[in-house]
This record gives C-alpha cells, sequence and structure tokens, in this order.
C-alpha cells in the first residue's frame, strides 16, 4: 500500500489569532486504509479535521490529492475532491426528508425538475448496501444519532467519497450501534476508501485502524502502524506524560448522606436510578456519553423535570425542576458544556464568579461592586487563575482557565454537594492536576462531590466509588478496589449486567 | 499567554463601547449645533422645551424596550399597547366613569397586554417577535374595535394642561422621564437583577444553569413593557387632548430605533440606558429640525429608517473588513 | 438484528413519520376546514354570500395579498423576513400610476416590467443588507420598509394619481374576467403555481429549504447560503413590485400612502398558512390559502354586519393562534420522540 496516499496534509499550520492551533503537522491518508487520529482534546484535531473538509484553510503548508497540490476553498471543493465529514453530532436538515438530505445539491433530475421517484430508489439502495432499514421519505427531525450518522454516510456513498473522515463518531453510540458503524466502516475500507478516525475510545482505534497519528498541543508527535505501538505507549505519546501523578485523591473520613437519590425516572431519558453520596466522599458516575448521566445531573439539579423519584439534600427533599431550591438547599452544578452552560461568555469574570449568588453581593436594593470584585478576586486567587483583570471578558481566557472561573463561582456559594460535569474536558494537563487536588480537597473538606466523567483513568484515580450508567440505568456499583477499566468498561458497554 | 491576549481585546471591547456612545453624543451635539445655527426657531427656550416633552413617550417605551432587548427579546406591540389603552380611556370616559378612576384601569390594561406577550414567550417558549407581530395587530385591532374612529377629546383640562406644564423651561413630563430613567439605569446597572438580565440576554442557558429565575424575569419585563407603555398612553392623550384608537401609530418604529441606535445589540446582552437615552434625543432633536426647517413629515420616517439600518450595518461592516484583512476567530479580533 | 427487532424498529420509524405526516398536513387541511365552515355558516345566515358576485369579490380580494405571501414565504423558509413589501407596493403602484399618468405613450407591458424591476430593486437592497452585511433580517427590513415609504412621500409629494388619469386599457386589467375569473387572480394563481412547481422540483428551490432548516449545516453541504438569501429576498421584491401595478390596475386611484400596514396581512396569511416563522417548512400553497382565508373573513364579517373595524384584531388573533398551535403540535412530537428513545435497544 506504499503508493500515492488519496489525501494528505504536508507541513500544515493554522492559527486563531495568537492562538496556533496546528503547526508543522503531516497526515498521509491512502486508500483503502483506516488511519487513526489521537491526542487530547484540544491537541488539534478537530482543526485538522475543519481544514481537510475544507471549513479553514491552513496559513501555511500544503493539501495533496493524489500527489498533486490542491486548495479546499469552502466545503464545496473538498466535497468535489471526494472528502466527506461525519461529525459527532450530524449536520442534517431537520425539516428535509432524508433522501433529500443524503441529495441536496445534487438531486437526480428528469425533464420535470426533481425526479423524486429516481431519488428514492438510489436512497434505498443505498440504504441496503450499508445493511440498515430507513425510510426515504421520512424528515430527519426525531432520528437517532446513530441512524443520522448512517444518513451522512449514505451521503459520503453517493457521492463516491474516496475520503471518509469521522470525527468522534462513536461518543453518542450504544455498543450495538458502534458495532453496526463498524461493520460499514470496515466495508467502505474494502472498497478502497480511505478512512480517518478519531475517537477517544483507544479500544476502538486498536480495533479498526492500520495506522495512528499522535497530535499533542497543536504539534505533530508521531505517525505509527498500530502493530508496532501498544495501548500504553499511544496514552504516553498523547499525554507526555506519566499518569499516577495526576490523581491525587486522599483517603479521607466519610460522613452522614449528602445526596440521596431514589428512584428517579426521566420518560425515555434515564430509569429508575438510586444512589448516595456521603460527605467527604467522591463519587463518579461512569458510563458511555448517551448513557443517560449528565441528563440525571441536570435533573438532580433541577434544570430538567423528572417525572418520577425523589431527591433529598441532607435529608430534605427538593421541588422538583428548581435550580434555585437545589442552589438553596446546598447544591452546586458544574455542568458539562462549559462555554454554553457554564460561563456567558461576553461577560467579565468578575461578573461571572458573581453569578451564581447575586443575592450575596447586595447591599440593600443595589449590588455592592467592592463586595463583587473581593469576592471574584478571593476566589480567583485561591484557584490559582491566571488573568490580567477581573474585568476582562472570560472569551480571553484559556480552556483550563474558564473552567476555573466555573470552578469559582460556585465553590463561592460553599456548597455542600458539588455535581461535576466533565470537570477536565478539554483543558490542559497543568490545570487538570489542580483541578483533580482542588476536587479532593473539597473532598476532604466535608464536601460531598458527585463526578461525571467519560476518562477513564480520572475516574478510576479520583472516586471512592463508581457508579455505571447504561442506557439510561444505572447497571453497576463498584467500589475503589473493585473499579477497573475492565470492570467499568464492561459495565458501561452492557456486556455484564448484573 | 492569556494575559497577553486578554487585554488588548477588552481595551478594545470597552473601547468600541465607549466609542460608540460618543460617536451619538458628537452626532447630537453636531446636528444640535447646526440645528442651532442654520435652523430658525431651534435654539429658543420653547422650542427646546417643546422638543423635550415631544420626546415623552418614545424616551418611556425605550426605557423598558432597552431592558427587554439587552435580555434578547424584543416587543413590538408597545404602541399598539399604547392605542389599546388610550381607547380603554376614551371608552371608560365617554361611559362616564372618573378620570382618576380610568387612569389606574388603563396601567392595568397595559400590565395585561404586556403579562399576555410575557405568557406566550415564557410558558410556550414562541420567539417574542412572532408573538408580538401578532398582538402588534390585535392590541391595535381591539383598540378599534372599542373606539371606532371617533375621537375623545372633552377630557380634563387639569390633567391636559398637566401634561404640557413646565417647571421653568423644563416640561413636567421630562422631569417624569428623567426620574424613571434614573429608576430603569439603576436597575439595569447597579442590581442583581440587572446583572441577571445581561447574563440572561448574552446566553440563556448559562443563566438558566446559575440559578437565575429566566422566564420570571422575561415575563416581568414584557409586563414592565406594557405598563410602560399605558403610561405613555396617558401622556399621549393628555397632551394632544385627543383619545383615539390610533394613537401613536407606528411609534414602535420609532422607540426600536432608538434603542438600537443607543448601542443595545438586537441580540440582547449588550448596552446601556445612557446611549439609549442620548439616541432618543437625537432622533428627537433630528425632528424637530426636519420640522422647522419645512421637511415633509414622512421624510422623517425615512431619516429614521435611514438611521435605524445604518446603526446595525456600521459595526458589521467593520466586521466584515476586517474579515477580510486578518484570520478570523469569533468574537475575539475587534480591533 | 433478529428479526423482532427490525419488525419493532419498522414500526417505530412508520410511527414516527405518521405522525410527523399528520403534523405537517394538519395545517393546509386545518385551513380548508376553516374556510369551508366559514362559507358554510356565513352562506347560512345570508345566502348572498355565496353568489358569484361575492366570491369574486372574494377572489380579487385575496390575490394581492396572496402573491405577496407567495413571495413573503421564499424568505421565511430561509429563516428571514421581509417587513418592507408594503412599501415596495406602495412605491410601485405610485410608480407605476405615475408615468402611465404622465406619459401615455409608454406600453403597459414596459410599465408592468419597470414596475416589477424596480420591487427586485428593493429586494436586492434588503438582499444585500441580510445577506452580505448579515443585519439581521428583522431590522433591515423595518428599516427599509420606512426608508422605502420615505422615498415614496417624498416622489409623490403629496400627489394623487386618478383613475382619469390612467389609461382604460390598463385599469381594465384589475377588474377584468376570464372565464369568469378574475384576472388579477389568475396572475396570482399562475404565480403561486410557478413558485410551488420551483420550491418543489428546483434544487435552488430546495436549498432554500435547507437554509431555513439547519443554517450552518447549508454551510457545510456547500451550498451558497449568500446567494440563495439574496435572491429570494429579490424574487419577493419582483412579486411586490408585481403586486404594485395590480393594486393601481385595481383601485385606480394611487397616492403615497398605498398599502400602508399590509406587511402585517401578508405574515399572517404566510403564518396561518403554516409556514414555520423560524424557517425549514412550509408551502406556498399554505401562505395562498392562507391569504384566501383572511380575504374571506373579511368579506364574511361584511355580510355578517360585524364592525370591519373587528378585522385587525381576527388577524392578530389568527396569526398568534397560528403560532400556538404550531408550537402546542411540535411540543407533543417532541415529547412522543423522546419516549420512543430507548424502546427499541431492549
Amino acid at each position: 500500500m506504499e503508493d500515492t496516499p488519496v489525501l494528505s496534509l504536508s507541513q500544515v499550520s493554522k492559527a486563531f489569532g495568537a492562538v496556533r492551533a496546528v503547526r508543522e503537522v503531516s497526515l498521509d491518508l491512502y486508500a483503502g486504509e483506516a488511519h487513526a487520529l489521537a491526542g487530547e482534546n484540544g491537541a488539534g484535531k478537530s482543526t485538522l479535521v475543519k481544514i481537510l473538509s475544507g471549513v479553514h484553510q491552513p496559513d501555511a503548508g500544503r493539501i495533496l490529492l493524489d500527489g498533486e497540490p490542491v486548495e479546499f476553498g469552502g466545503p464545496a471543493n473538498a466535497q468535489q475532491a471526494g472528502v466527506a465529514v461525519i461529525y459527532q453530532e450530524p449536520t442534517l436538515f431537520p425539516d428535509l426528508s432524508v433522501m433529500e438530505n443524503i441529495f441536496m445539491g445534487r438531486q437526480p433530475r428528469s425533464r420535470f425538475g426533481i425526479d423524486r421517484r429516481a431519488m428514492r430508489t438510489a436512497a434505498a439502495e443505498l440504504f441496503a448496501r450499508l445493511g440498515v432499514q430507513l425510510e426515504p421519505d421520512r424528515p430527519a427531525r426525531g432520528l437517532s444519532i446513530a441512524d443520522q450518522q448512517l444518513v451522512e454516510i449514505a451521503k459520503a456513498l453517493s457521492r463516491q467519497a474516496r475520503v471518509l473522515i469521522m470525527d468522534e463518531p462513536t461518543a453518542a453510540l450504544s455498543g450495538k450501534e458502534v458495532a453496526r458503524l463498524f461493520g460499514v466502516a470496515e466495508a467502505l475500507r474494502g472498497q478502497g476508501c480511505a478512512l480517518l478516525f478519531i475517537s477517544h475510545r483507544l479500544e476502538e482505534i486498536f480495533k479498526l485502524c492500520q495506522r495512528v497519528t499522535v497530535l499533542r498541543d497543536g504539534g505533530f508527535v508521531a505517525s505509527h502502524p498500530i502493530a508496532d505501538i501498544t495501548p500504553d505507549d499511544l496514552v504516553r505519546r498523547m499525554v507526555g506524560r506519566e499518569l499516577e501523578s495526576l490523581f491525587p485523591k486522599q483517603e479521607t473520613d466519610t460522613g452522614e448522606v449528602a445526596l440521596s437519590v431514589r428512584r428517579l425516572t426521566r420518560e425515555g431519558i434515564f430509569t429508575d436510578v438510586s444512589f448516595e453520596v456521603r460527605r467527604g466522599e467522591i463519587v463518579a458516575l461512569a458510563g458511555l456519553v448517551g448513557a443517560g448521566r449528565s441528563e440525571v445531573a441536570r435533573a438532580v439539579f433541577g434544570i430538567d423535570r423528572w417525572d418520577a423519584g425523589s431527591v433529598e439534600v441532607d435529608g430534605r427533599r427538593l421541588r422538583p425542576a428548581s435550580p434555585t431550591a437545589a442552589m438553596a438547599a446546598g447544591l452546586a452544578l458544574v455542568p458539562e458544556d462549559r462555554r454554553q452552560q457554564g460561563l456567558v461568555m461576553d461577560l467579565s469574570i468578575e461578573r461571572n464568579i458573581g453569578l451564581a449568588g447575586l443575592a450575596a453581593l447586595h447591599k440593600g436594593p443595589l449590588i455592592s461592586r467592592p463586595a463583587e470584585r473581593e469576592r471574584a478576586r478571593d476566589w480567583a486567587v485561591r484557584l490559582r487563575l491566571k488573568f490580567a483583570r477581573l474585568t476582562d471578558p472570560v472569551n480571553v481566557l484559556s480552556g483550563g482557565n474558564q473552567q476555573k472561573v466555573v470552578l469559582a463561582k460556585w465553590l463561592a456559594r460553599r456548597p455542600s454537594v458539588l455535581i461535576v460535569d466533565e470537570p477536565t474536558r478539554g483543558i490542559d494537563v497543568a490545570t487538570k492536576a489542580e483541578v483533580h487536588r482542588l476536587l479532593s480537597e473539597l473532598a476532604g473538606s466535608g464536601v460531598a462531590v458527585l463526578m461525571i466523567s467519560s476518562e477513564l483513568p480520572e475516574v478510576l484515580g479520583m472516586a471512592d466509588r463508581v457508579l455505571v450508567m447504561h442506557e439510561g440505568r444505572l447497571v453497576a456499583e463498584l467500589d475503589r478496589a473493585a473499579a477497573t477499566e475492565e470492570s467499568v468498561m464492561a459495565a458501561a458497554t452492557g456486556r455484564s449486567v448484573t | 499567554m492569556t494575559t497577553d491576549l486578554s487585554r488588548p481585546a477588552e481595551r478594545d471591547l470597552t473601547r468600541l463601547a465607549r466609542r460608540w456612545e460618543g460617536l451619538i453624543l458628537v452626532l447630537l451635539v453636531g446636528v444640535a449645533g447646526w440645528a442651532a445655527l442654520g435652523v430658525d426657531g431651534f435654539a429658543n427656550t420653547s422650542n427646546v422645551s417643546f422638543l423635550l416633552l415631544d420626546t415623552t413617550e418614545i424616551a418611556l417605551m425605550a426605557l423598558t424596550m432597552t431592558l427587554v432587548i439587552v435580555a434578547a427579546e424584543i416587543d413590538l406591540s408597545v404602541a399598539s399597547t399604547l392605542g389599546l389603552s388610550c381607547a380603554v380611556l376614551g371608552w371608560l370616559w365617554n361611559a362616564g366613569l372618573p378620570i382618576e378612576a380610568i387612569m389606574p384601569i388603563c396601567l392595568l390594561v397595559g400590565a395585561v397586554c404586556g403579562a399576555f406577550n410575557g405568557l406566550l414567550v415564557t410558558r410556550l417558549g414562541l420567539p417574542s417577535l412572532a408573538v408580538t407581530i401578532g398582538t402588534f395587530a390585535l392590541f391595535r385591532g381591539l383598540a378599534y374595535v372599542m373606539l371606532g374612529d371617533q375621537a375623545v377629546a372633552d377630557l380634563p383640562p387639569a390633567y391636559t394642561s398637566l401634561a404640557t406644564s413646565s417647571i421653568g423651561p423644563v416640561p413636567l413630563m421630562t422631569v417624569l422621564v428623567a426620574v424613571l430613567a434614573a429608576v430603569a439605569a439603576v436597575v439595569l446597572h447597579a442590581t442583581g437583577l440587572g446583572r441577571s438580565i445581561f447574563a440572561l440576554g448574552s446566553n440563556e442557558e448559562a443563566a438558566y444553569f446559575s440559578g437565575i429565575r429566566v422566564k420570571r424575569i422575561k415575563f416581568w419585563l414584557f409586563v414592565a413593557s406594557g405598563v410602560m407603555a399605558s403610561l405613555a398612553s396617558l401622556v399621549y392623550t393628555f397632551r394632544y387632548a385627543s383619545a383615539r384608537a390610533d394613537n401613536g401609530v407606528g411609534l414602535e418604529l420609532a422607540v426600536v430605533a432608538a434603542v438600537l441606535l443607543g448601542g443595545v445589540s438586537i441580540f440582547g446582552g449588550r448596552g446601556t440606558l445612557p446611549g439609549v437615552l442620548m439616541a432618543v434625543l437625537l432622533l428627537g432633536v433630528v425632528r424637530n429640525a426636519l420640522i422647522l426647517a419645512d421637511v415633509a413629515n414622512e421624510v422623517l420616517n425615512f431619516v429614521t429608517g435611514l438611521l435605524l439600518v445604518a446603526s446595525v450595518l456600521a459595526p458589521n461592516l467593520g466586521a466584515i473588513r476586517r474579515r477580510r484583512t486578518s484570520p478570523p476567530l469569533e468574537g475575539k479580533s475587534v480591533s | 438484528m433478529t428479526a423482532t427487532a427490525t419488525k419493532t424498529e419498522t414500526v417505530r420509524r412508520n410511527g414516527g413519520r405518521r405522525l410527523v405526516d399528520r403534523v405537517a398536513r394538519v395545517r393546509e387541511l386545518g385551513i380548508v376546514v376553516a374556510l369551508a365552515a366559514l362559507f358554510g355558516v356565513t352562506g347560512a345566515v345570508n345566502p348572498s354570500f355565496l353568489t358569484y358576485g361575492s366570491l369574486r369579490d372574494i377572489l380579487l380580494n385575496s390575490s394581492i395579498v396572496a402573491l405577496l405571501a407567495v413571495g413573503q414565504t421564499l424568505v421565511v423558509i430561509t429563516r428571514n423576513v421581509d417587513l418592507s413589501v408594503s412599501s415596495v407596493v406602495g412605491l410601485s403602484a405610485f410608480g407605476g400610476a405615475l408615468i402611465l399618468a404622465d406619459h401615455p405613450g409608454v406600453p403597459i407591458p414596459v410599465v408592468i416590467a419597470g414596475c416589477v424591476l424596480l420591487g427586485a430593486a428593493c429586494g436586492a437592497v434588503n438582499g444585500l443588507l441580510v445577506g452580505a452585511a448579515k443585519v439581521p433580517a428583522l431590522v433591515a427590513t423595518l428599516g427599509t420598509l420606512y426608508a422605502f415609504r420615505g422615498i415614496d412621500y417624498a416622489w409623490a409629494g403629496g400627489r394623487q394619481v386618478n383613475a382619469a388619469d390612467m389609461p382604460e386599457g390598463f385599469l381594465s386589467l384589475g377588474t377584468r374576467s376570464v372565464l369568469g375569473v378574475p384576472l388579477p387572480a389568475l396572475v396570482a394563481l399562475a404565480v403561486l403555481l410557478v413558485v410551488g412547481w420551483m420550491l418543489r422540483n428546483f434544487r435552488s428551490g430546495r436549498e432554500l429549504y435547507a437554509i431555513g432548516s439547519h443554517p450552518e449545516a447549508a454551510v457545510l453541504a456547500g451550498i451558497r447560503v449568500r446567494r440563495r438569501i439574496i435572491a429570494a429576498f429579490v424574487a419577493n421584491g419582483a412579486l411586490a413590485g408585481l403586486a404594485g401595478v395590480m393594486w393601481a390596475a385595481r383601485f385606480g386611484t394611487v397616492d403615497a400612502t398605498v398599502a400602508t400596514g399590509k406587511e402585517l396581512d401578508v405574515i399572517a396569511a404566510v403564518v396561518v398558512g403554516g409556514v414555520a416563522i423560524f424557517g425549514g417548512s412550509g408551502t406556498v400553497y399554505g401562505a395562498a390559502l392562507g391569504a384566501l382565508l383572511l380575504a374571506s373573513i373579511t368579506s364574511a364579517l361584511a355580510v355578517l354586519r360585524v364592525d370591519a373595524l373587528a378585522q385587525t384584531a381576527i388577524n392578530g388573533a389568527l396569526l398568534i393562534a397560528a403560532i400556538v398551535l404550531d408550537r402546542l403540535l411540535a411540543l407533543r412530537v417532541a415529547a412522543a420522540l423522546r419516549r420512543r428513545r430507548f424502546h427499541d435497544d431492549h
């Protein structure tokens, strides 16, 4: 297979303002080969995908198609060149039919315009090739993520794509759906398609791919045939350090129950979830993305309504669907989507920190500016926030520092129960360690911590107990000794439901 | 590295805001200066106090409209609420009720109109644009149903003269505007409620995740907008000594134009009350000067429309030019 | 996948499809039912409502708003809105009438073409503001609503063109009937069919839906979003220009206030006709039916001797009822889809 690559990047760089997202990265994609792109969040994988798909244009370096330099001025150019992308969140038109989503802009035509019958037949043929059952006429709205991805793949097939890029396609899929997707991917590879596969799950990379390229902090680290590397090596290359030092959870004495969730159900989302978190304890909620973990957290905190069950904080029952009531009871939630849910990006650091406790900043009817500033400064120093001025908008901070602002906002309320959802997603290694230390200290001071995380090492390193969810149900509870990568993954993928 | 990045961006943002309000101020002074020199009858006390009086209704409604738009909503029904409130006033006056009893009823009508908008927006999650285009027609239509095309003019002189009276050169109604503007400015810029309004206008989800009662605040903002519209209707009716169903037709444009011209972002989360007040004054001066210069009333609408488009277009054109010269990154490359 | 799983999955998908289909159809069917009820009840109370003359008037009255509703639909399905149409109608009506009155030598087809071009030019201004300069459509067209009207006033300078000033051949276009159907209604019907066919059968038509349905995805799919949005505004402007000539021919008396406030009727017709205000769905047929319903209500009110002043309020109430109904249906669909989420996996 050492002939000319179908598509390659040569010494490509891309900067956004002063942030160099990708630096001199090279990548060769061969026909019939599945190539994995590995790296932590923020390593530059998404930027690279957007360069390949024509969304971004590189500042330096070249894109080569069959060995010839090309320029992708926009997504349309890349598509014409045979590059198709499946994003983690597929980008379908919800109001249009499945077949129109596949053929948008290339609908088969007869003399009287679009030939719907031909389009329907073509779509059905594509689905038959993929071995899936989807009605060409139904609208895309309401399709599961897995089905939406299949529509995207059908679209790629119909374009006779030669390069298929899959950006974390499995993140929201169940085990069965992943197997189906991999079957399709294997078949495409067999037909001579070049695959670029991005996933955080190492076992998927080793299962599907023949070659892996590692990125770290926007730079190229290494490219290997998959047979020459072990999972541990790969992790070391991605992280650039040893893992053990990262997770300093201290042993603490656990106190009485602070958070008690009983038979909580939200129809179609999660069912019959019961657990407790004690003071001084860190309990991890593990499982695949889409298993319902964040949804449980949202319901507990009152963002979403629950249909049945109850939540108690320090023995007091919470009113459902009221974040205000949850906060008054001592709950705090550091949400999963920092930019969308955790912060108001246009507002300043001090206003963001003050946002969850405005009542405490009042002097009579007015906000006390000194109190607002003092609170922000106090917590910024405690969390070692790197900032120029407290009046800077938070969107100029790095991801790690933004996460510290979210933490400061909630810690300033002195919560008795802290729920953190993916607390270290997309932040740099040093800050990650700081966040872990902070969570450990909080538990040590008697706070009950519920941590949702998709990173197994983080779960295993930090948690006193691990709860595992699978498809909306709590399927396992493992204490520290029993929690291993194997046992957690087995439960999360529904293999050993007890 | 983060700190290096942050400083220029932040400075540029505040500079832009200051520059925008500065620009409006310069325009205001410039237009007023031009009018004082070039337009006969502009620069005398009675005209200036008439000018101030003439902006009362727009200024009143702009106060609450600012809060509504900062919260990333819009209320296009204000002028129709004003009309309905006028119609109710005229109808009840014809029915023989004392004016002191009618006025609180009018304010109540405004509150109900606002609550109707607010309920549709917050309970059903409907876009306020669509809702208030609907109530824009509904409220005005109800006004026509109540009062038809008659004008109720025999209003008590005590009130009609109060509406046009002055304290020295300053119209009484301008004092009312000043007091309410001060209240609105304090609420928006110096209270937790104001902080919450900015936060939810900028990112509703994050505000909700911070325990801010997003729906409740939005609901009451619509109610406040309705009450303010009916307060404006009282001023309007007494000032012109005439309660008609078509009172204030088209005023919503002037109000929205003033708010946007004052630097409030149509997407919410950004803006200041002083900026809006200056824009209200600017539009008032332009209108007054053009009337004195004998320009047809309808051309004023042309100018208002143009200013409205320009106020949104100007920052966008800047952004487009920048996009051509430097690599894009949303929200960062403000130069 | 086992046979039973396949079966349940198919059942589920059919169920989902049926549900969504039903919601889509509910609207146009609803209007037809409402129309039937309106005609039935009004006709029962006053049979003169169902005479040829009365029906002809309803068609005549609805044709201009229907034409505008068709154009507005093009814009609204791209997730935009054009509030300035009434001013474009006014400008075109006055411009056309003025030329006919002052330059009787200009052939009528040239005048009509000129008005359509004038409308298209106004549409281009809106399109460039929204598509190229990224001004929110609401703000841009609220501004041009007043700007175009201002130009109209400045041009008219208080002048009024009367029927007596215009050639008879032109005026007859507004009232003449072909096979018993008034000409303006035929024009509106022709435009409706052509635009409806293009929206369904042209790739560019489908792209308008795609843009409104998911703007970012449209960019990723390689659709030239800016060009399409500008084209939608230009087409809408051209139709408004055509509506302006029809207005002049039908009413004969034209001044600078022509069609003031009509944008509301148009938007009400579009929304009542089931075009989603946030883009991506709805048809021109629904919008035209909406216009017909509103015009029929006006006539019915007159026949039933209800004050004509109630019309504005009824338009507003209908618009609100339409969006509330849409929302409630959407919520029910969403709830139904949520319940199904995990069921096929067990």
